[in-house]
Formats: structure tokens, sequence, C-alpha cells
């Protein structure tokens, strides 16, 4: 097989994708922190680092897009660069909700130390699932990205276990109905990250095997 | 429903095998692609179908071609009155050395038209089918080589469409134009699968992406792949097809 | 800055007059390729000489054959006093008519069987193109060698016009077959190919595709062959005679004009009416070329 400038700009375009990951990886993994250890000054740095994921973002777009203008590409190449473009849509939304969190983070009352026993499983979970999916996209791992879409099952449970923590919480202690609320949102937003895992590794699916959630795309 | 069915088809260039057991079947009112590289026997294989190979001293085929069921290598087929119903355009545009009327009327004029009114008619229509009847309905006197290279291929695709064939063959229609002329030909391409039926050799794979239905790869005298057109751009099944499409190719 | 422009090379001025200019130009052209400019001096010299040959033969004839032009010279009969050329010039047509009817049908229809029907470079077209280019070179003395051998006395011809023209025709055959198969091989074989997929057959596609636009290579051919058979004298010696009368059939012996300039000029008694008669043959050979381009013209634009 002739390796030409096709093949040069993959090889460009699957390190800016590994970069763009790890960023949002990290990214979420210190949001958790920031929760966690309350804080505030970790969250700020995630809230202003967001602006480097969308310059990532838009790297990467430009690239794709370069692509398909000058080498109005076919077949697996056209979906190595259409899934990336699709991918780097729901990979800023991660990077969004890192940030999201950390807002609220910044906003919260720390002072009675509230967590719901599942809540950091369900973190782990949604980080787990990010880091599974861009490895499926860099391994082109057809078999690890049906995993994650499976495991999207997992943090949608815990995020229900968590929802009802809350209640019980709220039912117990009505006075303590922000810090509920806050926590029932950042669930959310952990929720929201696995969903997005889920779309990345069903476009890594695609970009593989050309079938997008089981079809074919015309 | 198919137009066209070719079987176990081989074919020699004396001693030389251009073409490998092709078999394929040709839809009526769609348009069929070929592509490949150079010398793989697509433009071979779309002159097996009207005969134009007759003319290759030392070329012969086994295998058969049927044409809505009828065998176009047997004994008793007029070649003349299959090559009427196969008309054909070529790579470069081969207007004759005479008015633009004439050429048109050639065909007709060929089987038996003579008739001042009926030769109006028929090339009036002809250019009209090839949207081309405005751009020339002024100067049907004039010569044709004053015309531009698109103006000539679409003249060309007029003087085909005069002895009102059935299937259209064309060998590279646009590779000698310019883009505006080619994008003009393969409008007309889709206009006339609507009542005919339609073989294109391309070598411009977007081209082929515009505008066919169904596309055959072609590589040293097989055909490597043979489907949808879509369905080929997108998820071809053969290694060599993907490489190809994809530039690999080498 | 001043004394490098000095040193350099002279610039082109805007305001300068454009002779001026183009001048300039040249020279800089020159003193930059010596060579190319020699090559070019060379190339301009050769065609003044070859203008200045031609104006000169022609004006030669016409200023020394004009004056000896006289009404006398144009009547219908020859006779030791009146050197007549009409009889020689009558002569003329009919064995330039004769030769043709009997080349041009052969040379073209052998070359439509080389170029249309016979396998392209076959050892038979390759075999027939290296005997017309051989026969083509065969000095004349030897067709009229033949013809006196073959015409005049197997077929007991005689010194005929019949024997002459046939003779003639032989030699020309060559030249029209290879001209009329050029042009028939630099007609665009997509011009067949549109008219074979059109469901035209072999004859109409030669008659009416390939013919017309080779026909002016083959006029061209043919006005070739009427320079030969005009200006030939030496086949004809031998196979049509000297008799400057007007023949009585085409079994009867008659000089062509320039059998007639020959034979004046050999005599040496006639200079003046040689030199009439080289006019009237150059006016002839002026005229059928023109007649040629216009017809082939007319063809073009067809």
């Amino acid at each position: 097989m002739m390796k030409n400038r096709f093949d040069e700009q993959v090889e460009v375009l699957n390190t800016q994708m590994i970069e763009m990951g790890s960023l949002i990886e990290t990214t979420i993994e210190s949001a958790c922190d920031a929760l966690q250890t309350a804080d505030l000054q970790k969250a700020r740095e995630i809230i202003e680092g967001d602006a480097l994921v969308d310059r990532k973002e838009r790297e990467i777009e430009s690239l794709c897009l370069r692509m398909l203008l000058t080498r109005q590409p076919v077949a697996h190449d056209l979906r190595v660069v259409s899934s990336a473009l699709k991918m780097i849509t729901d990979m800023e939304r991660i990077g969004d909700h890192a940030a999201d969190i950390s807002e609220i983070v910044t906003m919260m009352n720390f002072s009675a130390a509230m967590q719901p026993e599942h809540f950091g499983a369900m973190s782990r979970a949604a980080i787990e699932m990010v880091h599974r999916a861009i490895d499926a996209y860099v391994r082109r791992d057809v078999d690890l990205a049906r995993d994650v879409i499976a495991s999207d099952d997992t943090v949608d449970d815990l995020f229900c276990d968590v929802k009802q923590e809350l209640i019980e919480l709220l039912s117990a202690d009505a006075s303590r109905g922000g810090e509920a609320l806050d926590l029932l949102m950042i669930a959310k937003y952990f929720e929201r990250i696995g969903d997005h895992a889920t779309n990345i590794a069903e476009w890594v699916e695609y970009s593989v095997t050309g079938l997008y959630k089981g079809d074919v795309l015309q | 429903m198919s137009k066209i069915e070719i079987k176990n088809l081989d074919l020699y260039y004396d001693d030389l095998q251009a073409l490998k057991n092709v078999n394929m079947s040709i839809a009526a009112n769609r348009i069929t692609a070929f592509i490949g590289p150079s010398g793989c026997g697509k433009s071979t294989l779309i002159k097996t179908l009207n005969r134009m190979n007759d003319l290759i001293p030392g070329c012969h085929i086994t295998g058969s071609v049927t044409l809505d069921g009828e065998d176009i290598y047997g004994k008793d087929l007029d070649v003349n009155l299959l090559r009427k119903r196969v008309g054909m355009v070529f790579q470069k545009p081969n207007p004759f050395p005479m008015t633009i009327y004439d050429n048109i009327a050639y065909g007709p004029r060929t089987h038996g038209v003579h008739r001042k009114a009926m030769l109006d008619e028929i090339v009036e229509k002809s250019l009209q089918d090839a949207a081309i009847w405005g751009e020339l309905k002024d100067r049907l006197l004039k010569s044709a080589l004053g015309l531009s290279g698109g103006q000539q291929q679409r003249l060309c695709i007029a003087r085909a469409l005069a002895v009102q064939p059935e299937v259209l063959l064309m060998d590279e229609p646009t590779s000698a134009l310019d883009p505006i002329s080619t994008a003009k030909i393969e409008e007309l391409a889709l206009q006339l699968k609507e009542h005919y039926t339609l073989v294109m050799v391309t070598h411009n794979m977007q081209q082929a992406l515009r505008v066919s239905d169904t596309t055959a790869f072609f590589l040293l005298g097989e055909v490597v792949e043979y489907s949808d057109t879509e369905k080929l751009f997108s998820m071809p099944v053969d290694k060599r097809t993907e490489d190809y499409i994809t530039g690999r190719f080498g | 800055m001043k004394s490098a422009r000095a040193a350099g090379t002279p610039i082109l001025r805007p305001g300068g007059s454009r002779l001026l200019n183009t001048l300039r130009a040249n020279l800089l052209h020159w003193k930059r390729h010596p060579f190319s400019a020699l090559i070019r001096l060379a190339c301009f010299l050769s065609t003044c000489i070859t203008v200045f040959a031609l104006l000169d033969v022609v004006a030669d004839i016409l200023i020394k054959g004009l004056p000896n032009l006289k009404p006398s010279l144009f009547s219908l009969t020859y006779t030791t006093d009146n050197q007549s050329l009409l009889p020689s010039l009558i002569n003329t047509f009919i064995i330039t008519a004769l030769s043709l009817i009997v080349a041009v049908p052969l040379g073209v229809g052998g070359a439509i069987y080389l170029s249309e029907y016979a396998k392209r470079n076959s050892l038979l077209v390759r075999a027939v193109r290296l005997t017309a280019e051989t026969l083509a070179g065969i000095p004349s003395i030897i067709y009229g060698l033949f013809g006196m051998m073959f015409f005049v006395i197997s077929l007991n011809m005689g010194l005929s016009i019949l024997a002459g023209a046939l003779t003639l025709s032989l030699m020309v055959l060559p030249v029209i077959l290879r001209t009329t198969e050029e042009a028939l091989l630099s007609v665009p074989d997509g011009y067949r190919e549109g008219s074979y997929s059109l469901g035209a057959g072999k004859l109409r596609t030669v008659w009416r595709i390939v013919l017309p636009p080779a026909s002016p290579g083959i006029l061209a051919g043919v006005v070739l062959s009427i320079g030969r058979i005009v200006g030939e004298t030496a086949a004809l010696l031998f196979t049509a005679g000297t008799l400057a009368r007007l023949p009585s059939s085409l079994l009867s012996s008659g000089r062509t004009l320039s059998v007639h300039m020959y034979v004046l000029a050999g005599e040496g008694l006639h200079i003046g009416e040689a030199y009439a008669t080289a006019a009237v043959l150059l006016v002839f050979v002026m005229l059928m070329n023109g007649l040629s381009g216009l017809i082939s013209r007319r063809i073009i634009k067809e």
C-alpha cells in the first residue's frame, strides 16, 4: 500500500484527537478533584482552561474541512474525517460540562461536606467511559467502543441511585435543599458526559465499520 | 429490469487477454459507470456492447452479450442495426466536418430518412434532448467544427440520439472538457436516463459518484466489484477497490 | 546608477517610435543570441533567393515569350511556315484528360483499399507502398521505353495519343496512389468511429465521411500529376510521337506543348516560338493550380 499525503494528514488528525481527548480527560478528573477537595482555585483554573478545549476543537475542525475540500475522501477515508468532525462536538461538550461542574463548585457551600454514597462511583464510571471511548478511537477498537456504549446504562442507573439518595436527604433535612439541587445538577452533568462518551463510541464504530447504530448511513 | 446481460465474457487481442470472465447485468434507465486504472479493460468492455471492437484486428471474444435477451454476437445480427440501437459518444468530441444540421441528419439519413420535414423535426428534437437547441438553432448551417469542445460533445450526444437508440455508451465523455462543460454533460446524462440506458466510462471518481447509479470497478481485465455506486464508494467490499478509490493504488 | 545604465544594454523607451523600439529589441536579441540571429539571417536569405529565382524564370519566359505570341500561332494547322501551337495545346488537353481518366480512378480506388479495407500496416500495404515509392522515383525515360515496348509495339497501338496517355497514367499512378493514401490516413479515426457508431456501413462511411475531408489532399495529388503530365517530354517522344497535327483518332500520333517546345528548341530555328509556347504552358499550369485551389477551398467550406 502506497502511503500518501492523505495518510500523513490522517496521522496529524489522530495526534490532535488524542491530544484533545487527554485534555478533556484531565479536565473532568480535575473537576472531580476540585469537587471532592472543595478546591476553589482549581475549579477556577478549569473554567479558564475550557478555552483551550475550544481552541483544539477549532484546529481539528479546520483540519477536517481542509481534508474534505482538498482530498474529497471516499470510503474509509471519508468516515475517518466525518466521524472526527462529529466526535469533537461531543468532546467539546464534555469539556463544557467539566467547566459547568467547576462553576457550581466555586459557588457551593462546602461547610457541611455532604456526599451521596453513589456519587463517587458515578463520576468514576463517567470518566472511565470517556477514557475508553477515546482509547477505542485511537486503537480503532470496535469491541471497546461497543463496551462503552453498553456501559452507558450503568451510569444512567447510578444517576437514578444518586437522585434517590438526594430525595431521601431532602426529605430528612429540607433546609439543605440548595446543596441537594447543586449536587443533582452535577450528577446530571456526569450523566450527560456519559451520553457524549456514548456518542463518541458510536462514531468510532461508524468510522471503522461504516455502520452507525447498526445502520448504513446514506 | 436488466437491459444488457454479459455472461462469462472473455476478450482477446490476438493472444493478449483483455477481459477475463466478465459477468454483469446492466439495468435499464440507469447510469452504470465503469471505473478503474488505464488499461484495465473498461473501455474495451464498453466497446463490446456496440461491437466497435469488430474494427480492431485480432480482437475476438468468447461468452455472450445480450441486449433485451438477443445475442448481439449472434450470426443473424445486423451490426449496423445494433449500433443504431446502442449509440456511442467518444472521449474526444468527433463532430463530422460538415454543418451542424448535417451532423445530426447523418444518422437518420443512413437509416433511410430523407424527407426534409422529417429530418428538420429529428434535428430539432435531438438538439433539444441534448439541451443545446437554444445555443445552436440560429447556426444550424454553420460548420460543427466552429463549436467549443463542450458544445461539440453535446452535439455528438445529439447526433447519437438522432437515430433513436435505446442504450447510450459514453467513453470518458468529459475528459477533454472544462469543468463547466463537464457539469452540463453530467446534468444531461441525468436527464437522459429517464429514456435511455446509459453506460459511462470515467476516470473521474467524483463524476461516477455524482452521476451513476451503479458502478463497476475494473482491474487487469476483471470486474473486481460491481454494486450500487454509493455503497461502492462508502463501503467497498474488496480491498483493491478501497485502495483504488481512496488513491492508495500502487 | 547612471554608469550602470550606460554600460548596460539599450533600454526600451515607451516614448520612442515603434520602429526604433523594434530595432532596439532586435539588436538586443542578436547581441545575446548571435547564433540564433545567424540562422535567422540564413533563412531569410534562402527565402529571398527562392523567390528571386522563381520571379526570374517567370519574367524571362514572359519577356521573351509574350512578344512572340501572335494570332497565327493559334491557327488550327501547323505548317513549316507557321509553327502553330494550337494543335499541341489541344493534344495536351486530350492526353492530360485521358491519363487522369485512367490513373485517378485506379489510384484513388487503390488508395481507398489500402487505407480503409486492408489491414493497417499489413505486409500487402507495406509492399504496395514501397513499390509505389520506387515507381515514383524512376526516370520518365524508362516509362517511355516501357510504353514503347508494351503499348506501341506489343499491343500494336503505334505511336499514338492513347499509348502516350496510358504510359503517362502509369507514371502518375504511384503519385496519385500515395498522395491519396496520405490524405485518407490524415482523416481522423474519430470520424470513422463516429460514423460506424451511428450504424453506417463501410461504403457510406468511406464515401460520405472519409472522402470529403480527404479530397483537398487527393486534389493536390491530381494537380501534381497534371504538372508531371504537362511537363513530360521524354516518355512521350517514344509513345505519342511528335506529329504536330490535330489527332484524327486516339490512335493517331500527336505532340503536347512540352514536346512541341522541345522540338522547336531542338531544331534551333524557332526559339521565339518556343518561348511563346513556354509562356502559354506557364499560364496553363498557373490556371490549373488556381482552379484546383479554388475547388479545394470550396470543398473545405462545405
